[in-house]
């Protein structure tokens, strides 16, 4: 028997309208765990590195973490994977919600997507019987809509539904795929699916998931719930609110937006607005919050509600979580209000609520700056909120120089020229960053944004507080019940680190301790992608329930893998490398891992070499990113070793960095 | 058996819908605690407690198997909140032959609610940590009565199903292969 995992997949082919159950290899599970890492195999074997993001020959993988529907608190992810059509590199966005036990229940850890269906069609799982069925009638329907109508037709209340609203389908490269409170963002992966022509997947399943070892499971599972429950009588102290309490940030709940209105940038993360939030300004988007929001929600088996529904007056009901509160109206110059009207249309449109505000603001900006013309936006109206519904409604269109807007900033600058580069400022890897920009260079956050192979810095960082406590005392109080580091010495770092002086940013951490560090905190994050955990409890999170510690024993007990802190981390290590490689034989190269040029004021050219030398070192990656032959043969990819020589990526000697692939110049030339 | 009054504890289940966050970790519990063995495996389907959602309607409503009903009722009506019809039977409590709900999946047997026999707290109370659920306990006058066995409530519910006769029949030709 299978534990944890159903140990099928579901292969659909939607060119030929072909759909297969195929049983998985459970030596894969071994070596790879599930979720992302299983994702990453299936990548790595099944897409070379010619196939083009819009390709029938791309895959689209929605897969449920190898701990989804076991009663492990907030274990709820899918994983969808696939080529983003923004980078040209592997996207693995994430959803919580109810999607991914529901797929387990049905009997199956992932679906597999190939090939591409000549009419627009949805899928329907209920446990054996997988049927694709024709959506034209659901063409250009929002993402929210559409799961109501196909649970309506199918008479399933119970179906949970993955869908695409009109974004997706007319392939706006940051298009989302949304799923209720829920939504798959970044990357463009709801691009591919509407490239697919598949308008959504609905699933509803009715059989057992097993563990191991059920006793000590359960009491894994109890423990944790309950530190869930002593964390939230005890947040912790002298952070910012959404650090202080656990959750995918609880942007819902709370209504003190001081932190984020007057840290982040506002406009096309240009401006900083210090002492925009006062009295006034708390207690009128207080009051907006307060009247939009009907509930706090959560996701499947988690207490935390970081989600909440949202009922503005005369607009259609919908589900909101995290910071997409504020993208909107921080783009905009706006008030609150205006965030929760225009996130309504741009959440039935299916689209990234961190791309696309800023897409928007982007084009305003080169409209002021003579860029743009009358002539490249006409109607374009007159008050700037309306500008921003007009924007949105030509980027999902496509119309007039919405066709070029749905490509993002930084292919939209390539096309539009004249200097419109300078403008498209806030990317890596060619997505949009959250608007921060900030004065003194912190050596951990560079190596997180350089490396950071997910793209967003939410989804590296976490486990390691963000700047150091000005009073030794704190430090120490912190520190002492901090039993989630893998080894004390990083209390020691954390000790040391001082907010200004000898130990203090950026010469201390040390390069080598910024390597430990962001090691750890990329770690927990891998981590939970393939197990489908929520970061919110676990990764994201200063002192969380789940950690390097218990993680063996849920896999142990939940999926029967023998398993130890070591050969966790190998594995996740292993699976981190197989994604690098995915990205490496794409064309991924030293010179893509960089932070934005302004994302901080001071910058130390000298020192951000060595860092990202040292960081490179310590992965075993070389002076290029590139895994070595000793770090690929070591993690048993000795498969990519080869391909890597065969493809002269790498050069029999290793480190000479070897000839890069086509691939990177197109992307480069534009 | 004597027929005095005696005084028992009943424990009853409060439901404060308002507070229920749509989670269903009361149903992944229950189902995980039914299991045989115990914890060995998990399945919202044969929950005792099953959450109504509708999350655009706000509409959560927990809603506890209770006892079984042998035919389906006449005359049913409908509710309707927010503006959407529900069937009225969308909020009972009983398996009934008319759905699948509150009925194992593979044998169709009906399921009910039993406090969670043998645990200090009924274990969906203890999991839904936001309070949606809590536990009530008062001291009631009760005749002194004897709850059929989980055993004889399932076999019970076979006989309703299949007959009498049969069932006897079955169970002599399990025996026999014993
Ligand atoms: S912490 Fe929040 S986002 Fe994470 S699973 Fe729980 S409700 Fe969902
Ligand atoms: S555990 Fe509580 S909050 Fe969650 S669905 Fe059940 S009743 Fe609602
Ligand atoms: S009390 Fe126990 S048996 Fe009844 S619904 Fe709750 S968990 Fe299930």
């Amino acid at each position: 028997m299978r534990y944890a995992e159903t140990g099928y997949n579901l292969e659909v082919d939607l060119s030929r309208g072909n759909i297969e159950r195929v049983a998985s290899d459970p030596r894969e599970t071994e070596l790879y765990l599930g979720g992302l890492g299983t994702n990453a195999k299936i990548l790595w074997d099944r897409v070379p590195p010619e196939v083009e993001p819009f390709s029938p020959d791309n895959l689209l993988i929605f897969a449920a973490g190898l701990l989804c529907g076991t009663p492990a608190t907030g274990c709820n992810r899918t994983i969808v994977s696939t080529i983003s059509p923004q980078t040209e590199l592997m996207a693995f966005s994430m959803m919580g919600g109810f999607w991914a036990p529901e797929l387990k229940y049905a009997g199956y850890d992932k679906v597999i997507l190939s090939g591409k269906s000549p009419e627009l069609v949805y899928l329907w799982i209920y446990n054996d019987t997988v049927e694709i069925r024709d959506a034209s009638h659901l063409q250009g329907k929002g993402a929210v809509e559409t799961a109501e109508l196909i649970q309506k037709e199918l008479n399933e209340p119970k179906a949970q539904v993955s869908a695409i609203g009109l974004a997706g389908e007319n392939r706006v490269l940051y298009a989302s795929i949304e799923q209720g409170r829920s939504s798959a963002s970044r990357g463009g992966i709801g691009a591919v699916m509407g490239d697919k022509r598949v308008k959504a997947v609905a699933v509803r399943g009715t059989r057992d998931i097993n563990v191991a070892k059920p006793l000590e499971y359960m009491e894994q599972c109890t423990e944790v719930l309950e530190f869930i429950k002593w964390r939230e009588d005890n947040p912790i102290p002298g952070v910012i609110p959404i650090l202080a309490v656990l959750g995918s940030p609880q942007e819902m709940a709370i209504h003190d937006e001081q932190w984020h209105t007057e840290n982040f940038m506002w406009g096309n993360a240009r401006e900083r607005r210090k002492g925009f939030w006062n009295e006034d300004i708390e207690s009128r988007w207080t009051e907006t919050m307060e009247n939009v929001r009907t509930r706090l929600i959560s996701c499947y088996n988690c207490p935390l509600k970081c989600g909440a529904t949202i009922n503005v007056p005369g607009l259609n009901t919908y589900m909101m979580k995290c910071f997409s509160k504020l993208t909107y109206t921080m783009a905009a110059y706006a008030d609150l209000d205006f965030g929760f009207r225009i996130a309504q249309r741009a959440t039935e449109y299916g689209l990234d609520a961190y791309s696309t505000p800023q897409v928007m603001a982007f084009a305003l900006e080169l409209y002021e700056n003579g860029i743009l013309t009358d002539d490249d936006l006409p109607g374009l109206p007159e008050d700037n909120e309306d500008r921003f519904f007009w924007l949105l409604d030509r980027i999902v269109l496509r119309e007039g120089i919405g066709d070029v807007l749905a490509k993002g900033t930084y292919w939209a600058a390539k096309e539009i020229g004249k200097g419109a580069d300078e403008y498209a400022h806030n990317t890596i890897k060619k997505i949009e960053q959250l608007p921060l920009k900030l004065s003194m260079l912190n050596p951990i956050y560079f190596l997180m944004y350089c490396t950071g192979e997910k793209i967003n810095i939410t989804q590296i960082e976490g486990q390691f507080p963000q700047a150091p406590f000005p009073k030794p005392e704190h430090r120490e109080k912190f520190v002492k019940d901090w039993f989630q580091v893998p080894d004390d010495r990083f209390k020691q770092y954390f000790l040391d680190w001082e907010p200004r002086g000898e130990y203090s940013n950026p010469y201390y951490p040390t390069p080598e301790m910024c390597c430990d560090i962001v090691d750890w905190q990329e770690k927990m994050h891998y981590i939970d992608d393939a197990l489908g955990m929520c970061a919110g409890l676990s990764s994201f999170h200063l002192k969380p329930p789940y950690h390097i510690h218990n993680f063996p024993k849920f896999i142990e007990y939940g999926a029967g893998i023998p398993m130890d802190e070591a050969t966790l981390s190998k594995a996740a290590k292993r699976y981190r490398t197989l994604v690098r490689a995915v990205n490496i034989r794409r064309g991924m190269r030293r010179k893509d891992e960089r932070p934005p040029e302004d994302h901080w004021k001071k910058r130390f050219p000298e020192l951000e070499k060595e860092l990202l030398d040292t960081y490179y070192q310590y992965k075993g990656w070389n002076d290029q990113g590139i895994p070595t032959c000793d770090t690929l043969r070591d993690l048993s990819l000795d498969y990519v070793a080869e391909d890597f020589l065969q493809r002269g990526v790498l050069t029999d000697t290793e480190e000479a960095p070897g000839r890069e692939t086509g691939q990177e110049t197109d992307a480069d030339e534009g | 058996m004597t027929d005095a009054k005696q005084t028992k504890t009943v424990k009853t289940i409060k439901i404060n819908a308002d507070l229920c966050n749509g989670c269903r970790a009361c149903e992944v519990v229950c189902s995980a605690f039914h299991a045989e063995p115990k914890y060995s495996s998990n399945n919202p389907a044969r929950s005792r407690v099953r959450v109504i959602r509708d999350p655009l309607r706000d509409l959560y409503v927990p809603v506890y198997a209770g006892e079984p009903a042998g035919a389906e009722c006449a005359g049913r009506d409908k509710y309707i909140i927010d503006g959407k019809e529900y069937d009225e039977c969308a909020f009972c409590r009983a398996a009934c032959p008319s759905r699948d709900l509150f009925k194992e999946p593979d044998s169709g047997l009906p399921l009910r609610c039993d406090m969670c026999e043998g645990e200090d707290e009924p274990l969906c109370v203890k999991w839904c940590i936001t309070d949606a659920l809590t536990l009530e306990e008062r001291e009631e006058e009760a005749e002194e009565q004897e709850e059929p066995e989980e055993l004889e409530f399932g076999l019970e519910s076979l006989a309703n199903k299949f007959g009498w006769e049969k069932m006897q029949d079955a169970l002599a030709r399990m025996a026999q292969r014993e």
